[in-house]
């Protein structure tokens, strides 16, 4: 009979909820896989014969991104002392310049854009490695040399962001601050001394607690995401060999930048 | 009383989803014998490598290792199990930001509690056996595809494995460089004294060099057993396996494949009645002599010179030949009495040595950095052929009476004499 089908197959909403459902099922099976990934690579961090790793990937991913991380902190303090100077002069507070520059930057914009520029750094190269080191069968090479691949390639990754996003992060603020400073005192003609005073009296010590645990809370997201999408690169369902590497590197960025966001979000309104 | 063997596969079923790759496999793996396993793509060759050493556990059934199930052994003694086994990948799989020597000391800067100096000491001997210390800071990418296997073979050496699983080592090379890395694998093999497993796709050189052969079909195993068994065996799917062998023994030699040269003597001479005089000759070079000074590939070469003159030198007198084993041709003389037989015999060994032998030095020539002299040695037995002789007795007649009929010394300027 024309122009029948079962109510299911009518209504809209009915195919709604199955595509839903098995999306969160895979999301939820994907985070499990992403969180039994990173506890395995963590308890490995303490076995023997890390610190030469450990110490190599902190070059790599911390040392090595220190001068695009200040530059960008740089530049983000001085927009934000610009920005704020005019806003501030509107209300006769530009005194307050020193604790708006630096409390913004500190609390949100430090962590934040740090992790950001180490994602787009360290943590695209993270996965890009490894996903060749997959797809050319070196990680069953190592497997073949009883070299566990988690302890050998992620876990020393993972330590080093551990280490390294918090000490960029306090290089970001600092750089920032002198940002701020160069605009809104060397440019706009701010007091020095105000600038400061206003930087040293409104920073308390849980401003710069809570901008490292969002840094820590970044670093073990970063490097996880990064790490994962590498490492099982050889099972996407959407592409092969280098297409693989490739699609991974990209959804580990973008993953990596969405999960900062949200998970900003969600640390903030814990600490608020 | 059987020898224990040292990898014993006892009814392993592995799937994949729907698919059955390993469906109730019984395996044999002997210790120092060089292992080859063939088979169509896909029936399970590189599945079964990966059980070996782990990479992949079975369904149903049990791996022993010396008798031992795997799947029970406590973690140390799995440790230690796993420690005796290398894998040579297929492309080598060797970590490409490392120098050679980063590669080879790799492992035992990994696994084991040595010292530096022990370290670099082990890692060099082994880049000194395999002859790569000119290219010991150089990169895998800056090496040749022969330098790169050996380097792969070092590192997988350096821990003086007591097994090494070789998957397909010469799929996609030239053939000096399969030579050359089938020669290095049965050098190594009598020098470092592992087990090798291989799987290997090209029939019939792998045979030159396996002791015993595995044939996987569909899962399950076909043959399993020497080549001289592979080739006795009247089984249709060997038949089907070796069919490339015989089609390439044929291409090789321009000799009579076997079937047609059996059922030639069993028409032209094999009757009761036949009362005229026939001689048989057996024509012999130690081909695995041969293989080991020059290589698989020189070796075959020169059996194919052989064997190309001794048809055409013997058919123009109306006998016919076959290759009856890897190194032996078998040739029957109709009319011929065994004096005339062993005339005939010595005629073709002084042309034999004029003009065919002399031309073997432009193959021991692909044999690169050969440092020892060697004769190559043509041996002839002569006798006569009795009224329902099977071709099986005339051999072994013929062979008692074998004596040099020809040699050449290999001059490869210099270093082959």
């Amino acid at each position: 009979m024309e122009g029948t089908g079962s109510p299911r197959q009518n209504n809209p909403l009915a195919l709604l909820f199955p595509a839903t459902g098995r999306w969160a099922i895979r999301l939820v099976g994907d985070l499990g896989a992403i969180a039994i990934f990173f506890f395995l690579a963590f308890v490995n961090i303490f076995k023997r014969k890390q610190l030469h790793e450990i110490v190599r990937q902190v070059y790599y991913i911390g040392a090595r991104s220190s001068l695009i991380v200040m530059l960008v902190g740089l530049f983000t303090g001085m927009v934000l002392g610009l920005q704020l100077f005019y806003t501030l002069v509107k209300f006769g507070s530009v005194g307050a310049l020193g604790s708006a520059v630096s409390l913004s930057l500190i609390r949100e914009l430090g962590p934040v854009l740090t992790a950001i520029m180490i994602t787009a750094r360290a943590g695209s190269a993270m996965t890009a490695e490894i996903g060749i080191l997959r797809i050319s069968e070196q990680i069953d090479a190592l497997y073949s040399m009883r070299i566990d691949p988690v302890r050998y390639l992620i876990s020393p990754r993972i330590a080093a962001s551990i280490i390294s996003f918090p000490l960029l992060t306090a290089f970001f603020d600092l750089i920032g601050i002198i940002g701020g400073y160069i605009t809104g005192v060397v440019l706009l003609g701010t007091n020095a001394g105000t600038y400061f005073y206003r930087v040293q009296s409104s920073i308390d010590m849980i401003d710069v607690r809570g901008g490292f645990i969002k840094s820590l809370v970044f670093a073990v997201i970063v490097s996880c995401i990064c790490c994962f999408q590498g490492y099982f690169c050889h099972m996407r369902s959407d592409g092969y060999g280098a297409k693989a590497v490739g699609l991974s590197t990209i959804s580990a960025v973008v993953l990596s930048c969405v999960f900062i966001l949200v998970a900003d979000y969600a640390v903030t309104s814990f600490l608020m | 009383m059987e020898t224990m063997p040292l990898i014993e596969f006892q009814n392993v079923t592995k799937r994949f989803g729907d698919k059955t790759v390993l469906d109730n496999l019984n395996v044999k793996i002997y210790e120092n014998q060089i292992t080859t396993i063939i088979g169509k793509s896909g029936t399970g060759k590189s599945v079964l490598l990966k059980h070996i050493i782990g990479l992949l556990k079975p369904d149903e059934g049990t791996i022993l290792f010396q008798g031992k199930p795997v799947n029970a052994m406590k973690k140390g003694e799995w440790e230690k199990y796993r420690s005796t086994i290398a894998y040579l990948f297929q492309n080598n799989a060797l970590l490409d930001s490392m120098t050679v020597f980063e590669n080879v000391a790799f492992p035992l800067q990994q696994t084991t509690n040595l010292s530096k100096k022990e370290i670099e000491k082990k890692a060099l001997k082994r880049i000194e056996d395999l002859e790569l210390t000119e290219a010991i800071d150089k990169y895998p990418s800056e090496l040749s595809g022969g330098m790169q296997k050996r380097v792969a073979l070092a590192r997988a050496l350096v821990e003086d494995p007591k097994i090494v699983l070789f998957d397909e080592p010469t799929t996609g090379q030239d053939p000096i460089r399969k030579n050359m890395i089938l020669s290095m694998i049965t050098h190594y093999r009598r020098k470092f004294g592992f087990t090798a497993v291989m799987i290997s796709h090209d029939i019939p050189d792998v045979f030159f060099i396996s002791d015993r052969i595995i044939i996987l079909w569909e899962g399950r195993v076909g043959f399993q057993g020497s080549y001289e068994e592979a080739t006795t065996t009247k089984i249709p799917l060997i038949d089907e396996f070796l069919r490339s062998l015989d089609g390439f023994q044929d291409e090789l030699t321009g000799l009579l494949s076997r079937e047609a040269f059996r059922i030639h003597y069993a028409t032209m001479l094999g009757g009761p009645a036949k009362s005229v005089a026939i001689s048989a000759a057996v024509l012999n070079v130690r081909l695995n002599i041969l293989q080991d000074a020059l290589g698989p590939q020189p070796a075959v070469e020169v059996l194919k010179a052989l064997g190309e003159y001794t048809n055409s030198h013997f058919n123009a007198i109306g006998g016919f030949s076959a290759r009856y084993s890897r190194d032996q041709i078998l040739t029957i003389f109709p009319h011929t009495s065994v004096e005339e037989a062993k005339e005939l015999v010595a005629r073709f060994a002084r042309k034999l040595q004029q003009g065919v032998l002399d031309n073997i030095n432009g193959m021991a020539l692909a044999k690169i950095d050969a440092k020892e002299s060697f004769d190559i040695y043509i041996r002839a037995g002569v006798t006569e052929v009795l009224p329902n002789d099977k071709i099986e007795q005339i051999i072994e007649r013929a062979e008692a009476n074998q004596e040099i009929i020809a040699t050449h010394r290999c001059n490869c300027e210099g270093s082959v004499q």
